[in-house]
């Protein structure tokens, strides 16, 4: 009860604040909820820009010899949208979500270290504005800067300065480079939470998988965000100091950089993907109305997929000319990563397999991400033996195999964590019919935009170019790849309404809408600033499990 | 649903979990290796690559003074912070004094190295390969220092101030365990560049 009187007494007390105190009050917080929130609003912000940048991007490839833009804006519009959507839009989200969920799952208060959480978002934020700043200030501040065009790996020579004059590939290198101080912060904080902060009974083994997966994302930032700001140091010292190590003329090696972004670049996907799965691990279960199929075997196989990402990298290198041993070597790595990523999959139908599906949104994207992701992994075994990526490589089948792995697998399990946590993070819930249909005009978009993506690519067309010929037998599927992007486009924006929308007029969620099993759905929606009154303490994986079942608890097969 | 409150289980007895300050400083440690690793990767990858001179063999010089002052800071400190935690505050302040003259002594070390290869030796950062690889690698390493300093710096005078007491020895471990880091990176970048790269 004495809970209850906090939270009115809160309630009244936040009527009466001015706008201007609001704003103060989430600038300076420290709230491990209310960064989470910041971090998925910012994403959210981004997301839009992104899509706008990807239907330029559509528009004017809708038909051969199309002037929609000019060439110089196409390099800039397929640059931004590549490094807004990874830096700007996935890993907040990621991130948002960790700092939201993980101290509410593990029973803890807030974070380990609630002001480096703080910074850390400041850096990302500071990350993405500095990007988009290049357009008016990348020329000093004239207001006539233009954005990079390198491309979002910019591979040198095409970032030293004969090539890119002016600033705008220094905005780029910095813009990444500060966002990634700011993931190198939360993932020591994540890391901290989890390992130091966990209520009495929360063994590792009782963790829920949300928490360990999270834990394997935070290490995999720690040893491949690293690199990749190694490398934009030295390409700052080669911009600004005469450097020379990505300087062909004096003996530099441009391969070297590419090494050194892939470094970063593939485990990079897993960093967005492991979260992703963490969704999955816990949305499936509880829409399934069974336990997790496999818990132990589920993290070792996200252990292994974290190890095996760091040695794979080269496998976006195969056209370079490498030796027969290093190709082989890639190509072996890259193979076995399916193994442990097969074991996830088996698990998650395991868990579905003979269980009360109940087909609510998040369980309905989670679904669409099961079968997106099988086939974004098949089309990755494909590109991942040589013989058959020297054929593809940097054609469009490429471009068609990443965005289904980060739209088809990645967005899914964001659409599907935001309609199941929405109701905790704002006490509303999302609109049922709004949400399917977002879904499946989502689906049906993503289908007809990149099934059919994969066609022009294996027909020789290169990704990157701004326009084509026409009679080469792409021009019809280039439009309705077009008009799959713009029903994506509906879709998300349908989206954004229905958060608008809820959120002033949804119904009241209550404590626990789904009738889950996790710590989080045992406060109120929102959650107290302190988050629980009391400290917990679990004795089994699933804990409101136990206090709602006392006669059949989990303690009894833990 | 809205009935449900929060589980309080039966408590285990002995719930200890690690500090957190020392989880914290490990991960940036595991970052900062990463860091350091592609230097030291771009550092052998270009040895002998550079088009024109100087080689490292014709300028460089092994800092041996220097390298033993900053490796027995590591001593210094490790010995400060167990001072502290006896609850030894002299002993402690005038270690912790100690270990900041031994590590400004390095960075002095390496400004004077850096003046000679620069003045005598015409070799600059935009030189040749060498150069950045050098310049790059030292230098990332002498920031490392300097962050240090500037925090060992901030305890030196909190201590003098007598606010630094036994109950935050916990805290200033976390800082040592910093320090040492940044000797144990001395140790590969000087095995790299004045024992292998020569």
């Amino acid at each position: 009860m004495s809970s209850d009187a906090i939270a009115v007494q809160t309630a009244g007390v936040s009527a009466d604040r001015t706008w201007l105190q609001t704003l103060h009050e989430w600038v300076t917080t420290v709230d491990h909820k209310r960064l989470g929130v910041l971090y998925v609003f910012y994403a959210l912000i981004f997301l839009v820009i992104g899509g706008i940048e990807a239907t330029i991007i559509r528009i004017q490839l809708m038909r051969a010899h199309n002037d929609f833009v000019s060439p110089q804006v196409f390099n800039r519009m397929f640059t931004l949208h590549g490094t807004t959507m990874i830096f700007f839009v996935i890993m907040p989200f990621m991130f948002g979500f960790a700092n939201y969920l993980v101290p509410l799952m593990i029973g803890a208060r807030d974070m380990a270290f609630p002001r480096l959480n703080a910074f850390s978002f400041w850096l990302t934020a500071l990350g993405g504005t500095l990007l988009y700043f290049s357009i008016v200030g990348g020329s000093g501040l004239y207001g006539a800067g233009s954005a990079p065009d390198v491309g979002w790996w910019a591979y040198a020579p095409l970032t030293s300065r004969a090539f890119s004059p002016g600033h705008s590939a220094d905005y780029w290198t910095i813009a990444v480079l500060v966002s990634g101080f700011g993931s190198i912060g939360t993932a020591v904080n994540l890391v901290a939470t989890v390992l130091s902060m966990r209520c009495p009974g929360m063994k590792l083994s009782r963790m829920p998988l949300f928490a360990w997966l999270t834990l394997v994302m935070s290490g995999l930032v720690l040893i491949s965000i690293s690199p990749l700001s190694a490398a934009q140091i030295m390409l700052l010292v080669d911009r600004y100091l005469g450097g020379h190590f990505f300087d062909t003329q004096a003996g530099g090696s441009a391969t070297l950089w590419m090494h050194f972004f892939w470094i970063f670049g593939h485990p990079e996907v897993y960093i967005l993907v492991i979260p992703a799965f963490a969704f999955a691990s816990e949305i499936i279960p509880v829409f399934s109305r069974k336990p997790i199929f496999g818990y132990p075997v589920m993290v070792g196989a996200t252990v292994s997929i974290g190890f095996v990402s760091i040695s794979v990298w080269a496998h976006h290198m195969f056209t370079i000319g490498m030796t027969s041993y290093s190709n082989s070597f890639f190509v072996l790595t890259t193979m076995i990563i399916a193994v442990p990523t097969g074991i996830k999959i088996f698990n998650w139908l395991g868990t579905m397999w003979g269980g009360k599906l109940q087909f609510k949104t998040p369980m309905l994207f989670c679904i669409g991400f099961l079968f997106q992701f099988l086939i974004a992994g098949l089309t990755g075994i494909m590109l991942g033996a040589a013989p058959f990526n020297w054929q593809l490589s940097g054609s469009y089948f490429v471009v068609a195999h990443f965005h289904y792995m980060i739209v088809g697998a990645i967005l899914f399990c964001i659409f599907g964590a935001i309609y199941y946590w929405y109701p905790k993070i704002t006490g509303r819930m999302l609109n049922e019919s709004l949400g399917k249909l977002h879904f499946w005009l989502f689906v049906i978009g993503f289908h007809l935009t990149f099934d059919v993506m994969h066609v022009p690519g294996i027909l020789g067309m290169p990704r990157r170019i701004y326009t084509y010929e026409p009679g080469r037998g792409w021009d019809t599927l280039n439009m309705i790849i077009t008009i799959g992007a713009f029903i994506q486009g509906i879709a998300i924006l349908l989206f954004l309404a229905n958060l608008v929308f809820s959120y002033f007029g949804g119904s009241k969620a209550g404590n626990d809408p789904w009738d889950g099993w996790t710590l989080e759905w045992s406060v109120s929606s929102p959650p107290p600033v302190y988050n629980f009154a009391s400290i917990p303490a679990v004795a089994s994986r699933r804990p409101l499990w136990d206090l709602k079942h006392p006669e059949d608890p989990d303690t009894h097969y833990d | 649903m809205s009935a449900i409150t929060t589980p309080v289980a039966q408590r285990p007895v002995n719930w200890r979990l690690p500090y957190k300050g020392n989880v914290g400083m490990a991960c940036l440690i595991i970052a900062e290796s990463a860091i350091f690793t592609i230097f030291v990767v771009a550092y052998l990858f270009y040895l002998g690559k550079s088009l024109t001179g100087p080689t490292p063999r014709e300028v460089l010089e092994a800092p041996l003074f220097y390298t033993i002052c900053l490796l027995s800071s590591s001593l210094t400190i490790h010995l400060a912070s167990r001072f502290l935690e006896r609850g030894k505050p002299g002993a402690f302040l005038a270690l912790w004094f100690l270990t900041i003259v031994l590590g400004g002594l390095f960075l002095f070390g390496t400004g004077q190295e850096w003046h000679r290869l620069i003045y005598e030796r015409g070799l600059t950062i935009s030189t040749n390969l060498f150069g950045t690889t050098y310049y790059s690698l030292v230098g990332l390493h002498a920031t490392h220092v300097t962050v240090g300093l500037l925090m060992l710096g901030i305890v030196l005078l909190l201590g003098l101030a007598g606010r630094v007491g036994q109950e935050h020895s916990a805290r200033v471990d976390v800082l040592s365990l910093y320090w040492h880091f940044v000797d144990a990176v001395w140790v590969v970048v000087f095995t790299v560049v004045y024992v292998l790269g020569r």
